[in-house]
């Protein structure tokens, strides 16, 4: 270099800083890009969402302790669902704490004995337990005196009474409030017992299995002004009111139809569940079992297998549609169906079940202009979704929330023209645990978003639904307040269901008379 | 030594231009991300395969390590872009940025027989992009420009050229 400037290492050259800072401007036009970059996204996502008001995901709610007198449990029905809701009430058996553990220790990304360990305490206990199987009852004594959410060598301390009989547990002093999770035959004759001796209720979903006790519960729980709950914990899902907000804000215009669905393709999911190998004519008390049941000599598949016999079972309708419209019906509102028709048939499962394994009922709500339709299999698992079609354009519920606009749709035909909207690309998404909801600007995000991918991890710990549920119901009982899915959302729930299996077993359109609250 | 290497105006540009446009992608995809308040990295952890999957969705799987990884991720692709544009401490930038393209590459490798959530907007066959943006950083590193064109001529006035 022939700049004697440049030998001196320590002199700094005015040709030192023009080359030293030469690439100082690419900056200032790096800036000036990003700039135009983020208000373009911005006026884009502003003039998608222009008169849609959708509320932001609230900050979740400090968890806080429930104080004050412990409310005093008792557990009537301890098979697979009895044990679900115990561990969302806070009562996991030993075992089963021990099995989690393990499963966590093998496998960091398995949170569930975290997320239990950290789950909320109700400030309840377990007094009494009552199930008919002798291996079950002992089941549930152990689990519910396991207060300290422990694995093995767990010391128990005060056993929960158990009762062979419900009635002897409803008479207890030391019980306050029960969780019924027993066959469907038994939720309505023992809720309305226990509303009569005033027990508060978190009654398993569906409410009743004959239309007669349907009512006979309604006023059972009204009179005795006892807190009731029933078991549709899809009522805390974030995303359906998300869903509802959409609806208020006429995102997708006049909804005339709504797809709802079940797809499952496994012996559990088709009720096919497994036979206990203590289970005997000793260890169960079958008499028990048949109550209100047509008389039917002992049987094991009967008594693990019960959803699939309309003896003791309500099938689809009950099982499964119940969640659906229920979910529907927190939505939209809509209440009672006017009209119901059903088809379907014993298609895939002939090991002698008396309910339907493929279902579609076709309910009209005649105030609404609108037809919900769902479709049932259990051997195919084809994910359908929940599906809530508007002039304007569908929303998919599910945990997350898409909606799409219709590329015929009159409210957006405009901003489609000026290629503001695109009618294959959603115009709002809900991810729970994500901050806003929000217009879809990203094809990448869009991708994620759909797999529920995103934000899982986000915004802390997720919570069980079955544990909201049942803490609201707790809450309810301690405030005096209605739970979300009280003894009127039941009774919706219960009647439109008898409505799909009458129009099934009847061959039938079922109506519902308004007036005179009756199915004709 | 390389670092008092002698170009011909042509050569030095054309490696300031390359250094430049990688850090422009660098910068943006870390500002893009430090700007949406709703963006991390565990979709893209949990999606990774191959033979360090294991690691990287490790890392998405404890709240307070992916909060780390993030913040690393995020402030080191805006660190390293600077670096690379301005010439400002231009080696270790480099350095970091070969190492983030590595862990890029070697969480979601294009081998064959492996799909990823994100379709890539290309046909890749075991070379993908973010290896050809790490050769191209490898280049950099054993052609240094930054004691021509950068910030680091007064950091480091001895290897001024």
């Amino acid at each position: 270099m022939s700049n004697t400037e440049n030998n001196n290492p320590e002199g700094v050259s005015r040709r030192d800083i023009l080359k030293g800072m030469a690439t100082v401007p690419v900056l200032g036009a790096f800036a000036y890009a990003f700039y135009r970059k983020r208000k373009h996204s911005r006026q884009l996502k502003n003039r998608i969402l222009e008169n849609i008001d959708i509320s932001p995901d609230k900050d979740t709610e400090p968890v806080k302790s429930i104080t004050g007198k412990k409310i005093r449990l008792g557990l009537i029905g301890f098979g697979i669902r009895g044990p679900q809701i115990a561990k969302a009430a806070g009562f996991l058996h030993p075992e089963s704490v021990e099995n989690l553990k393990m499963s966590a220790a093998k496998n960091s990304a398995d949170k569930r004995y975290n997320d239990f360990i950290e789950q909320e305490d109700l400030n309840v206990e377990v007094t009494a337990v009552c199930d008919i199987f002798s291996v079950y009852a002992e089941k549930a004594r152990q689990t519910g005196a396991n207060i300290e959410r422990k694995g093995k060598g767990a010391g128990f301390s005060d056993m929960p009474v158990i009762y062979d009989d419900y009635r002897e547990l409803l008479a207890d002093n030391n019980v306050d409030a029960v969780i019924i999770a027993t066959p469907d035959h038994w939720h309505a004759p023992m809720a309305i017992e226990a509303a009569r001796a005033g027990k508060h209720i978190y009654c398993e979903k569906p409410m009743s299995w004959s239309v007669e006790e349907t009512y006979a519960l309604r006023k059972a729980v009204k009179e005795s002004g006892v807190v009731f709950q029933l078991g549709h914990q899809g009522r805390q899902t974030e995303a359906y009111n998300k869903a509802r907000e959409v609806i208020d804000n006429n995102v997708i215009g006049a909804v005339n139809l709504i797809e709802v669905t079940t797809n499952r393709n496994t012996p559990n999911g088709a009720w096919v569940y497994p036979i206990h190998p203590e289970a005997n004519e000793k260890t169960i008390d079958w008499k028990k079992f048949i109550g209100q049941a047509p008389w039917h000599d002992f049987s094991l598949e009967r008594f693990f297998r019960w959803r699939c016999w309309w003896d003791y079972s309500t099938g689809l309708s009950g099982d499964l549609l119940t969640h659906e419209y229920d979910a529907m019906n927190q939505i939209l509102g809509f209440g009672i169906p006017d009209k119901a028709v059903s088809s379907g048939g014993i298609y895939h499962f002939k090991d002698g079940r008396t309910v339907p394994d493929v279902l579609h009922t076709v309910f009209e709500f005649d105030d609404y202009d609108l037809t919900m339709m769902y479709s049932a299999t259990l051997a195919n698992s084809k994910p359908r979704g929940k599906i809530i079609m508007g002039h304007d354009g569908y929303m998919e519920v599910g945990s997350s929330l898409t909606v799409y606009p219709d590329r015929n749709s009159r409210r957006y035909s405009k901003k489609m023209e000026e290629g503001i909207i695109d009618p294959t690309i959603p115009i709002l998404s809900y991810v729970p645990g994500k901050k806003s909801i929000d217009a879809v600007t990203s094809a990448t995000e869009q991708y994620f978003a759909g797999r529920g991918l995103l934000y899982t991890y986000r915004g802390g710990k997720r919570v069980d639904t079955t544990h909201l549920h049942i803490k609201e119901w707790i809450d309810s009982i301690r405030s005096g307040n209605t739970p979300s899915c009280n003894i009127d959302q039941g009774f919706e729930e219960a009647i439109t269901a008898h409505m799909g299996t009458m129009a099934y077993r009847e061959g039938r359109q079922v109506k519902w008379d308004r007036e005179n609250e009756k199915i004709i | 030594m390389t670092a008092k290497t002698n170009y011909s105006r042509r050569q030095l540009s054309l490696l300031v231009i390359l250094r430049v446009l990688i850090g422009w992608h660098f910068l943006y995809e870390g500002l893009s991300k430090l700007f949406n308040p709703d963006w991390s990295s565990v979709a893209f952890l949990l999606d990774s395969k191959g033979f360090l999957s294991a690691f990287f969705q490790s890392l998405a799987s404890n709240p307070e390590v992916l909060k780390v990884v993030d913040f690393l991720n995020v402030w080191g692709l805006i660190l390293i872009g600077l670096g690379l544009i301005l010439g400002l401490f231009t080696r270790i930038s480099i350095i970091a940025g070969i190492a983030l393209l590595g862990m890029y590459y070697l969480s979601h490798p294009p081998l064959v027989g492996y799909t990823f959530s994100v379709p890539s907007e290309g046909s890749y066959l075991w070379v993908n992009k973010n290896l050809i943006e790490l050769a191209s950083l490898a280049v950099l590193l054993v052609f240094p420009s930054w004691n021509h064109v950068g910030i680091d001529r007064f950091i480091f006035k001895n290897n001024r050229v």
